[in-house]
């Protein structure tokens, strides 16, 4: 026991069950429903995207703000495309095209951060921050701020479908933090940015090609945004410039709950499934019993404040 | 003259531990008003442990410090500030864009409690604390523009005007000439005439030892020798301080036959060094001696591509190396132990297998997909060769001592094969008995054929494992003596700093 409390996804993972078991107490015929159980499942997976790409950025001790601003220009261009050139009664083939246009805005606009950050050496806080309303920006631009409309029919199941019964988002979900996680810990890539995280000097003194590793991290945090963004299209049946705003809060939150360190260096994907888990729970369970959505932040804010806490004093005490 | 009143510090029993480690152990330490102390040590050796108990920025785990003879339970920095104990850290702590006024006033307006800068009164209270040590400083300079030893007069002079009664001074004379250290001598007696009383605490103290009246010696946290300072001598510190003498490995003699390998013409960078021109020759073991803020440490860091010289040109075997890219540096058979290996060297919290692995990750990887189980094992036989006592190889290289982390720092570099290898101060902070061994691997890589280039103010080290020692001063190669025999050590200690 002493040992799972000890790690910060053991103590997640405690923290997630407790949430679950008392918001399964608290109303146990609506928060174990089916509706329910389903409903969460077709939420979460697109802001828990979103932060996953900010908890890689946080890995190198940096931060990606543009996530939301990427993931809608991507969602944009893509929607842009399937409404004026594809037309309604696009096929499937048609919407894969329309994904793989997501991910290459994606890539570029992941590319333009790491230029920033790696080559221009910007503040990760500030480029991100400035590129994400670039971002927004070029959105607006293209759909003079409204939504754009009239996408096909078969676009609606990476938002909406099922396989197996088990929805599609959180397929996406799943199979893109098992990939990050395989990644971070088993590639040469994963290891050079932990250890760029811990330490970037002393990885500029081990000779490692820091450059090339921070732009190749925010190109892949772009490209996850691209990813959250079709999803958040698919299950509006609309793309907009300002879709999602509330997520990047949300998705720093995440991260930092999920036990990334916000200087670097440490962070497992695990830790990051379990915040998710944990805040959908925790939003969910609110909602059912009715407490209003500025409570709802409240309660998001004061958990933040309260993990960090718990973590800084367990490693006060272990040091 | 025989003192009765309470001494100004006392440390009775005082023990500090932190976890498993024990920094100090049962010091007890005496210092009395108008009285130079002299505290020595190695690195690690609990010195500057011992300062932050005194200045309580840590709490002692056992023992009493008592300040004019009444305890202090609950010992702060602020509290020990007001009873007028003062640390001037190496590098000073000043404020660089501040006149020399500024920052003597700062502190001792501070603890006034003004919330407003005045002035006048700044530059009446500086004046005042010049006049009473008897130096003349243009009060209007900004600190950046002054030397390094003007530098510590402006340390002092904020001590003084904070009503500083015990001043602590952190390796006092490691960035002065002898010209210099004499000045400063001539001062530490004024002080004392005047009541102050200084706690000298370095690695190096044989210079100041002639206005000591007391010695301290430490060593792995336990007091091993206090006597008054007429019984020590240079020689009977290093004893003191090692606890017995290290045995040196001299390098084989260089084979004459052997090629040039690195050459380094005309290498300059503006405020750095200046034509620096250099040849090592494979299998050559080459000394660079200096003072701090001598450009040893940009010359080695411009050589790794660290820093982009000016103009110049590095060539080894014949084939230029691209500056300022260490990228470049290290794939043309660079490498570069640097010189602070907490903050340049390692990744603390990482494990001592990523560690060493970090350097040639590409190696253990096909596709990207690392290979641990042969990660693991190369660290693990490095471990072995380089003889490093690691419980785990997948222990946080911070649970390491620093004889061992220095270790893994060179079995990153070893492991990729170098044809050159720089090591900016190779033993700093490292045991007597590590030392040694880390100089028999430079002299073994030496006879592998390696070019090495040793970057040290320990003068004994250079001496004992270089072929040939360039002294190095203001960012100029002023000498180059052969090591060895050839040369005592007082010889070089003069040629450093005259």
């Amino acid at each position: 026991m002493s040992r799972i409390l000890h790690s910060t996804e053991g103590r997640l993972a405690l923290i997630t069950i407790v949430v679950f078991v008392l918001m399964a107490a608290l109303s146990p015929e609506r928060f174990l429903s089916p509706q329910n159980l389903t409903s969460m499942a077709f939420q979460f997976p697109e802001f828990a995207i979103l932060a996953l790409a900010v908890a890689v950025a946080m890995l190198t001790g940096g931060i990606d703000l543009s996530v939301v601003g990427a993931a809608n220009l991507s969602a944009v261009v893509a929607a842009l495309f399937m409404a004026n050139v594809v037309g309604a009664d696009g096929g499937a083939g048609m919407v894969a095209l329309a994904f793989v246009m997501a991910l290459c805005v994606g890539l570029v606009a992941g590319l333009f951060n790491g230029v920033l950050v790696a080559t221009l050496g910007l503040p990760p806080i500030l480029a991100t921050l400035g590129s994400g309303l670039i971002f927004t920006g070029f959105a607006i631009a293209m759909t003079g701020g409204s939504a754009v409309m009239g996408l096909p029919s078969a676009a609606a199941w990476i938002g909406n479908g099922t396989i197996l019964w088990i929805p599609v988002p959180l397929v996406v979900f799943a199979l893109l933090a098992a990939a990050l996680g395989w990644l971070m810990s088993r590639t040469s890539f994963g290891l050079k940015t932990r250890m760029f995280g811990a330490n970037p000097l002393a990885a500029r003194y081990a000779a490692m090609d820091t450059g090339a590793v921070l732009i190749k991290l925010y190109a892949l945090c772009g490209m996850l945004s691209a990813v959250a963004g079709f999803i958040v299209m698919s299950r509006a049946n609309s793309a907009k410039a300002d879709y999602g705003s509330s997520y990047l809060l949300l998705a720093v939150l995440i991260a930092v709950l999920g036990g990334v360190n916000p200087y670097g260096g440490y962070g497992r994907i695990i830790g990051v499934v379990l915040a998710v888990l944990s805040m959908q729970f925790l939003s969910s369970g609110l909602n059912l019993l009715g407490v209003t959505n500025f409570a709802r932040e409240m309660i998001w804010g004061a958990l933040l404040i309260a993990v960090m806490l718990i973590n800084t004093l367990a490693k006060r005490r272990t040091s | 003259m025989t003192d009765t009143s309470a001494p100004l510090v006392t440390l009775e029993g005082v023990t500090k531990r932190y976890a498993a480690i024990t920094a100090l152990s049962e010091v007890d330490l005496t210092i009395r008003a108008g009285e130079a102390v002299c505290l020595a040590g190695e690195n690690g050796s609990g010195k500057s442990t011992l300062i932050k108990v005194l200045v309580g920025v840590e709490r002692p785990s056992a023992g009493r410090i008592l300040f004019d003879g009444v305890p202090q339970t609950r010992l702060t920095p602020t509290a020990a500030t007001r009873a007028g104990m003062q640390v001037i850290f190496q590098d000073f702590s000043l404020f660089p864009n501040l006149s020399v006024a500024e920052n003597i006033a700062m502190t001792a307006e501070r603890a006034t409690g003004a919330r407003l800068v005045h002035r006048r009164r700044a530059r009446e209270r500086a004046r005042e604390v010049l006049d009473r040590i008897g130096v003349d400083l243009d009060l209007d300079a900004r600190v950046e523009r002054l030397p390094v030893a003007h530098k510590q007069l402006v340390a002092i002079c904020r001590a003084l005007a904070a009503d500083a009664r015990l001043i602590i001074m952190d390796e006092p004379t490691t960035a002065l000439t002898e010209r210099e250290v004499a000045r400063l001598l001539d001062l530490i007696r004024r002080l004392k005439a005047d009541g102050v009383a200084v706690l000298f605490v370095s690695h190096k103290l044989a210079e100041v030892l002639e206005v000591c009246e007391h010695v301290v010696v430490l060593r792995n946290g336990e007091k091993v020798a206090d006597g008054p300072a007429e019984t020590f001598d240079a020689a009977s510190l290093t004893r003191a301080m090692t606890g017995r003498d290290v045995a040196e490995t001299p390098p084989e003699p260089l084979d004459p036959s052997a090629s040039d390998l690195l050459k380094v013409e005309n290498l300059t960078k503006d405020g750095a060094f200046r034509d620096v021109s250099l040849t090592l020759r494979a299998g050559e073991v080459l000394g660079v001696a200096g003072l701090l803020g001598s450009g040893r440490t940009s010359l080695a860091k411009a050589l790794f591509g660290l820093a982009t010289p000016d103009s110049g040109r590095v060539t080894l075997d014949g084939t230029d190396v691209p500056l300022g890219d260490p990228i470049a540096a290290a794939g043309a058979g660079i490498g570069y132990v640097p010189e602070d290996r907490l903050t340049e060297g390692l990744f603390l919290e990482q494990s001592i297998a990523r560690n060493i692995a970090v350097g040639r990750l590409e190696a253990h990887a096909s596709g990207g997909v690392l290979n641990l189980r042969d990660l693991w094992e190369e660290a693990a036989e490095w471990l072995k060769r380089l003889s490093v006592k690691a419980p785990d190889p997948q222990a946080p290289v911070r649970s390491l001592s620093g004889g061992n982390q220095q270790r893994v720092v060179l079995a990153r570099w070893m492991a990729r094969q170098p044809r050159v290898l720089i090591l900016n101060g190779p033993s700093v902070g490292v045991d007597v008995g590590s030392k040694a061994e880390i100089h028999a691997i430079i002299s073994d890589l030496a006879a592998r054929g390696l070019g090495v280039i040793v970057i040290s103010d320990d003068l004994p080290e250079l001496l004992g494992t270089c072929h040939r020692i360039l002294v190095m001063k203001a960012g100029v190669i002023t000498d180059e003596v052969a090591g060895g025999e050839g040369i005592t050590e007082d010889d070089l200690s003069h040629r450093l700093a005259s």
